[in-house]
């Protein structure tokens, strides 16, 4: 009957006796087990309805040729059937070695890849080096707090435009340049200062979090571990490499695989800066945008295709950093 | 990863070679620094804070200015600063339909969200049955979808359901993302919980179905709060679905609304920034309300799943 186990007793699994038959096993499981599937159900409704079938229905538009001429659609009061046809795995190989691959899929893996690694380190660390400045007892560093936290408390909707009038040809950032003499870039026309400008707006946007959740570990470290490094004659930095970095693994582990998934996903940025103007800086989650819904016509089956690559490239790395992390806390117990 | 390279574990040698450059701060939890790290803190911090601080403070400096190309020359502005943009963006701009448009969206995605996840968020806390390993397996993938995964075909089946255009269309969009965040989130937050709570509950001869609403249900507060106003905020500030989907231009919610100051045609930057400027203040307002728990809500999940 009672089907909440509590992990406080620990498990209720392997029942006493002989194996029942598989009937009885499932009705036995059935009462034993019901409520909670009556309490995930909802969820698992929606899923199934909001993720699965779209998921599905995405991956059946990949193996087809669907743009926005051949799919279903009502023009004033007719209603024209879709005409795009199956055409097997055809995407994909396009994708990944067709005619011109490398500037259509490669040249923005690469880019996506080179943007996620320098913003999660800039994040990591800039956001690390400020807690670390928090976590001193300083005057007024709760305001110090507070006004670090504001690019997080503002929408990015909102902040991106604010960057956008500074970085514009002529705006206060290239002002300002041009008064001490140094060279004026042009920010948001040139591919390597719209890369070198979006990772600079997003690590902008991206740091408190970090700072908000690093800091919140390192208060949560026993400080009679730093005592104990006192009097053992640690120097600063033997605390901080010794102490405070491995006080800190559970949340960095955390926030560097959110940060990963994040920066990874990231569309707001590069879409409101740059609009469809740059193709070269787009970042994978943003050209597959493009390719659905900022072109004439629509490729509705190719922007498909770049989605489930996202998302197999996604659960690669998480599944492979989670391992990653579960050996190295094996290595440490041991 | 350089970014993670940093907390691989080091066997614990005994020595640094000599000559390591100084620490850069005292690491020591609380520490008082002395007079000179103190002011190099102080330092620091100002200029992260001004850096933190300028782009915001700029765009309603900006927000001041009456005429469109006033951000060129940010100089003039001071001889005619003005709150006629704000007027202007009141009076004879969709900044209402805007604004019911975003807090219906957002509200609606809000309450589903919780009201869904909030029983799962319990299931998943407390009790183990089969399938649960790949129960949360896929809780956590749905997170990372990235929007490309689900637009297109989102696309077309609103469109059969002619729900394109459609505040419900949009609020079911945002709920394949929120359900299972506040599910993830309130399950970090019911393993706060002391289990000895159900515990008595059960012995006091409530069903689990009891025991979550009369004992759980009411501690949950402070964890429901963090999860809904996640999900608000997050709904409130998405761009992709919202700009595809929202086609007529009283039904665009503030994300999209505020791209339609700048056309091919005309940039209305005054305007712009003054909008950006009064949809900021009530948010950023709200969100320092509550960011405390919010942080720890959102790390809490994480890798102990």
């Amino acid at each position: 009957m009672t089907v909440a186990i509590d992990r406080a007793t620990g498990k209720r699994r392997g029942e006493p006796g002989q194996r029942p038959g598989r009937l009885d096993r499932l009705r036995h499981a059935y009462q034993k087990y019901w409520y909670a599937y009556a309490m995930i159900a909802p969820v698992a409704v929606v899923l199934g309805g909001l993720v699965l079938y779209p998921l599905v229905r995405g991956l059946y538009l990949t193996l087809t040729d669907a743009n926005s001429l051949n799919s279903a659609r009502t023009i004033g009061v007719n209603h024209i059937d879709a005409t795009y046809k199956f055409i097997g795995l055809d995407n994909y190989a396009d994708i990944l070695w067709g005619d011109t691959a490398y500037d259509r899929f490669w040249s923005h893996f690469i880019w996506t890849i080179v943007w996620t690694v320098c913003c999660v380190a800039l994040h990591y660390c800039i956001g690390l080096g400020l807690a670390l400045l928090l976590n001193q007892k300083l005057r007024g560093r709760t305001f110090y707090r507070l006004i670090l936290v504001l690019p997080w408390a503002v929408p990015t909707f909102v902040t991106v435009f604010g960057w956008r009038f500074m970085l514009a040809d002529g705006g206060i950032i290239n002002s300002m340049l041009d008064a001490v003499h140094l060279p004026t870039p042009l920010w948001l026309e040139d591919t390597f200062w719209q890369r070198f400008a979006a990772i600079m707006v997003n690590t902008w946007c991206g740091v408190p979090f970090m700072m908000v959740s690093l800091l919140g570990g390192l208060q949560s470290i026993d400080s009679t571990l730093y005592e104990a490094a006192d009097m053992d004659g640690a120097s600063p930095w033997q605390k901080f490499w010794y102490v405070t970095l491995p006080g800190l693994r559970s949340v960095s582990s955390t926030v560097v695989l959110l940060g990963v998934i994040w920066t990874f996903n990231q569309f707001a940025v590069i879409f409101l800066l740059f609009g469809t103007t740059a193709p070269d800086a787009q970042i994978l989650v943003t050209w597959a945008y493009y390719l659905g819904f900022g072109q004439q016509p629509r490729d509705f089956a190719q922007s498909a295709a770049y989605g489930m690559l996202l998302l197999a490239i996604l659960v690669v790395f998480t599944s492979f950093y989670r391992r990653w992390l579960n050996r190295n806390e094996q290595q440490l117990a041991n | 990863m350089s970014a993670m390279t940093v907390e691989k574990p080091e066997p614990t040698g005994p020595t640094d070679p000599p000559g390591t450059p100084a620490p850069p701060r005292p690491a020591g939890r609380g520490g008082r620094p002395g007079r000179t790290a103190a002011l190099a803190s102080h330092g620091v911090l100002t200029v992260a804070s001004l850096i933190a601080l300028f782009p915001i403070a700029w765009l309603f400096f900006l927000s001041l200015g009456p005429d469109k190309d006033d951000y060129l020359h940010p100089g003039r502005i001071w001889d005619k600063m003005t709150f006629d943009n704000y007027s202007f963006v009141l009076q004879h701009t969709n900044f209402f339909d805007w604004m019911r448009s975003s807090l219906i969206v957002s509200l609606g995605t809000t309450v589903i969200g919780v009201l869904v996840a909030a029983t799962t968020g319990y299931a998943v806390s407390r009790m183990r049955f089969p399938g649960y390993r790949k129960f949360m397996w896929v809780l956590l993938v749905t997170q990372m979808f990235p929007i490309a995964v689900l637009i297109v075909p989102m696309y077309q089946i609103l469109s059969d359901l002619q729900l394109i255009d459609n505040y419900l269309g949009l609020i079911l969009v945002y709920c394949s993302t929120a359900v299972p965040y506040c599910a993830w989130l309130l399950k970090g937050y019911f393993d706060t919980i002391p289990f000895e709570i159900d515990e008595a509950g059960r012995v006091d001869g409530l069903t689990p179905f009891g025991t979550f609403a009369r004992l759980i249900l009411p501690l949950a507060k402070p964890g429901l709060a963090v999860a809904a106003f996640y999900s608000f905020i997050t709904a409130f500030g998405e761009v992709a679905f919202a700009s595809t989907f929202m086609l007529s231009d009283t039904k665009y919610t503030f994300a999209v609304g505020l791209q339609s100051f700048v056309s091919e045609h005309d940039a209305q930057r005054n305007l712009m920034a003054a909008t950006a400027v009064l949809v900021a203040i009530p948010v950023s307002a709200f969100f320092y309300l509550v960011q405390k728990n919010l942080v720890a809500g959102l790390t809490a999940g994480g890798t102990k799943g």
